[in-house]
């Protein structure tokens, strides 16, 4: 007979938690009638209390199921950043789908069933484990992005993103397992362990294995030059599933990348250092430059979150304990001004997708100062100008980076900011300084949910921006 | 005595392979796969593998293969619809270009093989592979993979139903 | 090959893969070498007996075939976890029981979902 596991539940309350309100709410589904509204209550309710029960634990490293799942302040707040946007994604829908005449009531269900596998994500410490949460959050992002089964667009995005997906999976496995043969281990404490005795460092099998891992991470975070579909799948989907995507997932799997290129592998960073350093570079160079010349606003903002999955790299590449700080703040940050700048696009969609143009914003600042001004917002801190949240998380970024010598790195981020703005205020331009061509028809539809969304990202924005003391001494944990 | 094995298995796995590639009748390629997919159990079961060897058969040769059956049918390709098949003009140089990067990379990639030092080989138990033993380390060490496993599995049936049944609305 | 105890039992398998297949080739070749064959328009007819046919066999399959086969790949990629489960079974005891019956638990909402939703109907 052999002795059972220790199975500690108390380390995995937020996943159990929120698996169990992901099956009530699918199962639930099937009993009510057409009107969704108690899942959307059931599905945040659920959230709320996977974000607590996260604490349960404390804050220390706590490793549990044979080394492969750990609770520490990274996964503690990555877990609350999972939550927040998750439930915004799930508040921006509820008037949306009602519009877009989206009545899958598993919408719900798949979007929680998604957080679950982030948080698996953010807090493996395990090779086995961190491909599975990939592959539950990558499966519900197929769904989500074909939810809108009679779109064309919907399809293909779902399509294009399944295939080139399934084939991102195959490389980041293939790297798993043969950084797995080559040390024999899955674990990723024991992988550094036996990386930090020489005689492993240099083997071929090794190297081959954290390339390809390098590409599979880089289709998942859609960094250049693995970033063709993302254009193509954020404007196709939904624009509730195109911000979820764009924040929560994006964040989860950089978790991994962290996790396993820092905690598991930092002994042979001299590999990977370059490789990573170009990639963050032509991601930034290419997503900024990309998005100038894009007229729809959710392409505009998909070569955005490129460029920031740019920034996001130089905090991995830092590997410095303030780039995993820096990392959790600008997860955060970039929550909020991403469903921020969504939640306007989503207020102002029209259901057969018009107003999605950046000339139909135009004149925006006159009729609807207020939408106009809060857009503003979003988008100056997405472009980094002080006093806001996006500011403060570049600058804790390049400071990290600075920390480790990265001057060039830097200096090419910086840079990208400033390319950044071209584009951001064009939009701002629009806004405030054009007149509408003809009639001026833009009708914002005001769901008290959407607002409050609107009225969260403001406050989480600002807030950020000038207070980020807080958030910041919680990270450094 | 273990190469006088391996040998014919893996040399009627490529012949297998190639037809899979040039076969014309979807079909028949289809059939190809499916021997092909014996044959790499055979060389699991060479390599210890047993349970591997089991999945191969079970669910590659198995459930897979008739996916891809429904599918081929679901198509159902005529033999004049394959002209849609053209290479695009202008990626004649890209195409070389990266047929010679895979080709040097698999160059490499032998080239690591061959020298790979074969003389330690790995120590493992007795019953390495068969599946009692797989089932033990499945249930201990691995149980929390194997939960999530099964999460992710309803999620991929949620998803088969969502975006392929006819009727969902 | 490596001192593995449990090869031998391939053994049998390997004989009775030979034997099926010269069996099956034996029969095929001998009736093609031995039986008479002379064909007339009649014989040739896919059903001899009967309205000819006026197209071709193979329609063009409906979508719901491939739902049908996806659910039936997951359930079977389900059901092969409890293999290695059912032989380690005497060795895993209680707790053993428990981790598959949460399994099961799984599977089972998956099974109640499916067929609440109608993917069981041919609609």
């Amino acid at each position: 007979m052999i002795p059972a596991p220790i199975v500690d539940l108390v380390s995995l309350s937020p996943v159990i938690v929120l698996s169990l309100f992901a099956m009530g709410v699918l199962i639930l589904d099937l009993f009510i009638g057409k009107d969704k509204t108690v899942l959307v209550f059931l599905s945040l309710l659920g959230l709320f209390l996977a974000a607590v029960s996260s604490l349960a634990k404390g804050t220390g490293p706590i490793y549990s199921f044979s080394n492969s799942y750990v609770v520490d302040t990274f996964s503690i707040f990555l877990t609350f950043v999972f939550a927040i946007s998750s439930a915004l994604a799930i508040m921006l829908s509820v008037s949306y789908n009602k519009e877009q005449g989206i009545k899958i009531g598993e919408y719900y269900s798949i979007i929680l069933f998604c957080t679950v596998g982030m948080i698996v994500l953010a807090s493996s410490a395990d090779l086995i484990m961190i491909f599975l949460g990939i592959e539950i959050v990558s499966i519900s992002l197929y769904i989500l992005a074909g939810i809108r089964r009679t779109e064309k667009r919907s399809n293909e995005a779902a399509l294009k993103y399944f295939l080139l997906g399934a084939f991102a999976s195959g490389f980041l496995l293939y790297g798993m397992a043969l950084v797995y043969g080559a040390t024999g281990t899955t674990h990723l404490k024991d992988i550094a362990s036996v990386l930090a005795s020489s005689e492993f460092k240099t083997s071929p099998i090794l190297l081959m294995g954290v390339v390809l891992l390098v590409v599979g991470f880089g289709f998942k975070v859609a960094s250049v030059p693995f970033h063709m579909w993302a254009p193509d799948v954020y404007q196709g989907s939904a624009t509730p599933v195109t911000a979820f995507m764009s924040v929560g997932p994006k964040a989860a799997v950089f978790a991994a990348f962290f996790r396993i290129f820092v905690e598991g592998i930092p002994n042979i960073s001299d590999y990977w250092d370059t490789i990573l350093c170009i990639v963050a570079v032509i991601t930034m160079f290419v997503g900024n430059l990309g998005a100038i010349i894009q007229d729809n606003m959710k392409r505009l903002l998909a070569y955005s979150s490129i460029s920031h999955a740019g920034y996001i790299l130089v905090a991995l590449i830092a590997k410095n304990s303030l780039g995993m700080s820096s990392l959790l703040f600008y997860m955060l940050a970039y929550a909020f001004m991403s469903f921020g700048a969504f939640a306007i696009i989503i207020i102002l969609d029209k259901q057969n997708g018009d107003n999605l143009e950046v000339k139909d914003y135009a004149g925006l600042g006159f009729k609807h100062p207020v939408i106009a001004v809060c857009m503003s917002i979003f988008l100056l801190s997405l472009g980094g100008l002080p006093p806001f949240a996006g500011f403060v998380g570049k600058f804790y970024i390049f400071s990290a980076a600075v920390k480790e010598g990265y001057i060039t790195l830097v200096v090419l981020g910086v840079l990208n900011s400033a390319i950044s703005f071209y584009y951001y205020l064009r939009v701002i331009v629009y806004m405030y300084m054009k007149e509408p061509e003809g009639d001026y028809q833009v009708q914002p539809s005001l769901a008290p949910f959407s607002l409050l969304v609107i009225g969260i990202a403001v406050f989480g924005t600002i807030e950020l921006g000038i207070f980020p003391g807080p958030v910041i001494s919680w990270t450094m944990n | 005595m273990e190469l006088l094995i391996f040998y014919p298995i893996a040399a009627l796995a490529v012949v297998l392979a190639l037809f899979v590639v040039f076969n014309k009748s979807p079909i028949g390629s289809a059939v190809s796969l499916i021997g092909l997919m014996l044959c790499l159990a055979g060389v699991f079961i060479g390599l210890s593998a047993h349970f591997v060897a089991i999945l191969q058969v079970i669910i590659y040769a198995g459930a897979i293969m008739v996916l891809f059956m429904f599918v081929i049918m679901l198509l159902n390709l005529k033999d004049d619809d394959n002209v849609i098949w053209k290479s695009r003009e202008g990626n004649t140089l890209l195409t070389v270009l990266t047929g010679f990067l895979v080709l040097g990379i698999l160059y490499k990639i032998i080239s690591i093989t061959l020298s790979a030092d074969s003389s330690k080989p790995a120590k493992i138990m007795e019953s390495f592979g068969t599946t009692a033993e797989v089932g033990k380390s499945l249930f201990t060490t691995y149980v929390l993979p194997f939960e999530v496993a099964s999460i992710l599995l309803l999620v991929a049936m949620v998803g088969a139903l969502v975006l392929a049944k006819t009727k969902i609305d | 090959m490596r001192n593995d105890p449990n090869m031998s039992e391939y053994f049998f398998i390997a004989v009775f893969a030979v034997v099926a297949l010269v069996v099956v080739a034996g029969i095929l070749i001998l009736s093609a070498v031995l039986g008479p064959k002379n064909p007339s328009p009649q014989k040739t007819v896919p059903y001899e007996c009967g309205i000819i046919p006026t197209e071709e066999a193979k329609g063009r399959y409906p979508v719901r075939f491939a739902t049908i086969a996806m659910l039936f790949i997951i359930f079977d990629i389900e059901v092969v976890f409890m293999y290695p489960w059912a032989v380690a079974l005497d060795q895993l005891g209680f707790f053993g029981l428990i981790e598959m019956f949460l399994f099961i638990f799984i599977l089972g909402i998956a099974y109640v979902y499916i067929w609440g939703r109608g993917g069981l109907e041919w609609d």
